[in-house]
């Protein structure tokens, strides 16, 4: 289908304005997309966090308060622009910008399809670690430009762990990688339609590195027992302390797009992406997302229940977690999976 | 290797944590915690320990229990209670006797602190169970508990 738009729009359009017109049309998808994955994210977030409470959750606006976060969302755009007279302006209206933008191009190089990924590059998974932490600048930046100490105080914890656990990241996927010898997105989930998934091509060491992964990635996106940097009970909202109306809800969006973008690259690089399991719808094309979204939805779900269970974690303690017990496993990790690969262990 | 041991020991723990609130997640549907109230206002029923307002039951015959010991007045710290009484000629017995006229309750000064209902010998006085104390004057919060033409129960007071 998107091959048939791309011949037709090239067909009756000067090439330019053909390839201006995809762009366009490529950035309004991905734009709906992102609005559309926040706003039904923050509505599962509150009705799993209702049933892990025993509660029943948004459920007045709309059959089974599917409505709730759209009213919700227009109360936000039609609330008014608070600010504090000392912040520094320019940084301070930057910086829900630098959040957002970042969650959205990192969204570009996944696939969710066979077909449907915007920016396939052969650096891939490098390309979304970097992008996907160029996010804690803006947070820096609103926490900093801000003139509140709490704000800052949030800032730089959200400096800190993000420092941190982004190795963490990193490592779990590089031991992947050693698997699939590509860092190309949809060459690793070519690589595991052939040899089947690669949690289960790597069981024991994949395992660990998903085990990890998930870790790193829940402290990446902010998220209980990681939100140092939001802190209720000490910090107010920490960085987002002097944001309100739509800004706010730029902060809380790209918090949801994040656990989003965590989630796919566990779906893509552990989970097989797109692909069926054991391939046995292999061959229809629109069970492709389907799969593709039940998988993320399942991995979004396992964050969500960390969030629900766990207490919080103090600052000592989210370090101690990285550099003392994280980053050594993974190191021994990564040698196990050598070790597994250059015996042939491999499924 | 007491370094892996803790390892295995905080994986251990924190997958009982999330088998305990995954059991939640699995039973929120049936066991709701969650009183829709204005919904379920025909069946919503307040637990027994609730401290709605201080109630006086009536039994069919419309007689209470109270004797008019205004016990429960001098228990009342912040004086929500007023009794009115006189002496009046008991019918049966032809001798004078203590009698209520009128129990005063204001609810708007209760502080619901349950004095005047452990103060009371003859069990006069109960908790009620109605939260909807909500009214449009204050004058409405100051209520008569002895129902008009009640007598005291029989027996009583011996």
């Amino acid at each position: 289908m998107i091959k048939t738009i791309h011949d037709w729009l090239f067909s009756v359009m000067p090439e330019w304005a053909a390839s201006l017109t995809e762009m366009v049309l490529i950035a309004v998808f991905y734009l709906t997309l992102f609005a559309v994955i926040g706003l039904y994210l923050v509505l599962l977030e509150r009705k799993v966090a209702a049933w892990f409470q025993m509660r029943k959750g948004p459920n007045r606006v709309g059959p089974w308060g599917l409505f709730q976060t759209m009213a919700d969302a227009l109360k936000l755009v039609t609330k008014e622009l608070t600010g504090t007279t000392k912040a520094d302006k320019f940084l301070y209206n930057l910086a829900p910008y630098f959040v957002i933008v970042t969650a959205l191009v990192a969204m570009s190089v996944i696939p969710f399809t066979q077909s449907v990924q915007a920016f396939d590059i052969n650096i891939g998974v490098f390309f979304l670690l970097a992008v996907s932490s160029i996010g804690v600048i803006g947070i820096l930046l609103g926490g900093w430009s801000s003139n509140n100490k709490y704000s800052l105080i949030g800032a730089m914890r959200s400096g800190v762990q993000t420092i941190s656990y982004e190795l963490s990241v990193g490592l779990s996927l590089l031991t992947m990688v050693l698997l699939t010898g590509t860092l190309q997105l949809s060459e690793i989930i070519a690589n595991q339609q052939e040899h089947g998934w690669l949690i289960l091509q790597g069981h024991i060491p994949a395992i660990i590195a998903f085990m990890i992964f998930m870790i790193a990635g829940t402290a990446e996106t902010n998220r209980a027992p990681f939100d140092l940097v939001e802190a209720e009970s000490e910090l107010g909202a920490g960085f987002h302390t002097e944001y309100s109306g739509m800004k706010f809800a730029y902060f809380f969006l790209a918090e949801f797009i994040n656990m989003f973008i965590i989630a796919s690259i566990a779906v893509t690089i552990f989970f097989g992406g797109w692909l069926s399991p054991f391939g046995i719808t292999e061959g229809i094309i629109w069970l492709q997302p389907i799969w593709f979204t039940v998988k993320v939805v399942g991995i979004i779900f396992l964050m969500m229940w960390f969030r629900w269970t766990f207490p919080r974690l103090r600052i000592d303690q989210l370090l101690k977690l990285e550099w003392k017990y994280l980053l050594p496993l993974n190191l021994m990790n990564i040698v196990i999976m050598a070790i597994v690969i250059w015996l042939g262990w491999t499924i | 290797m007491s370094y892996f041991k803790d390892i295995y020991k905080g994986i251990k723990t924190l997958l009982t944590g999330m088998s305990i609130t995954g059991k939640y997640f699995l039973n929120a549907r049936k066991g709701a915690l969650t009183q829709e109230y204005p919904d379920n206002r025909d069946t919503l029923k307040m637990f027994d320990r609730f401290r709605g307002e201080v109630i006086m039951p009536h039994d069919e015959n419309n007689e209470h229990r109270c004797t008019g010991c205004q016990k429960c007045e001098i228990a009342c710290p912040n004086g929500s209670i007023e009794i009115i009484w006189d002496r009046q000629i008991d019918p049966e017995t032809g001798k004078k006797k203590k009698m209520i006229d009128q129990h005063i309750y204001h609810l708007g000064m209760c502080t619901m602190c349950s004095l005047c209902i452990q103060a009371c010998p003859t069990d006069a006085i109960k908790w009620g169970q109605n939260f909807e104390n909500s009214v449009y004057d204050r004058s409405y919060l100051t209520k008569v508990l002895n129902k008009s033409g009640s007598k005291v129960k029989a027996g009583v007071e011996d």
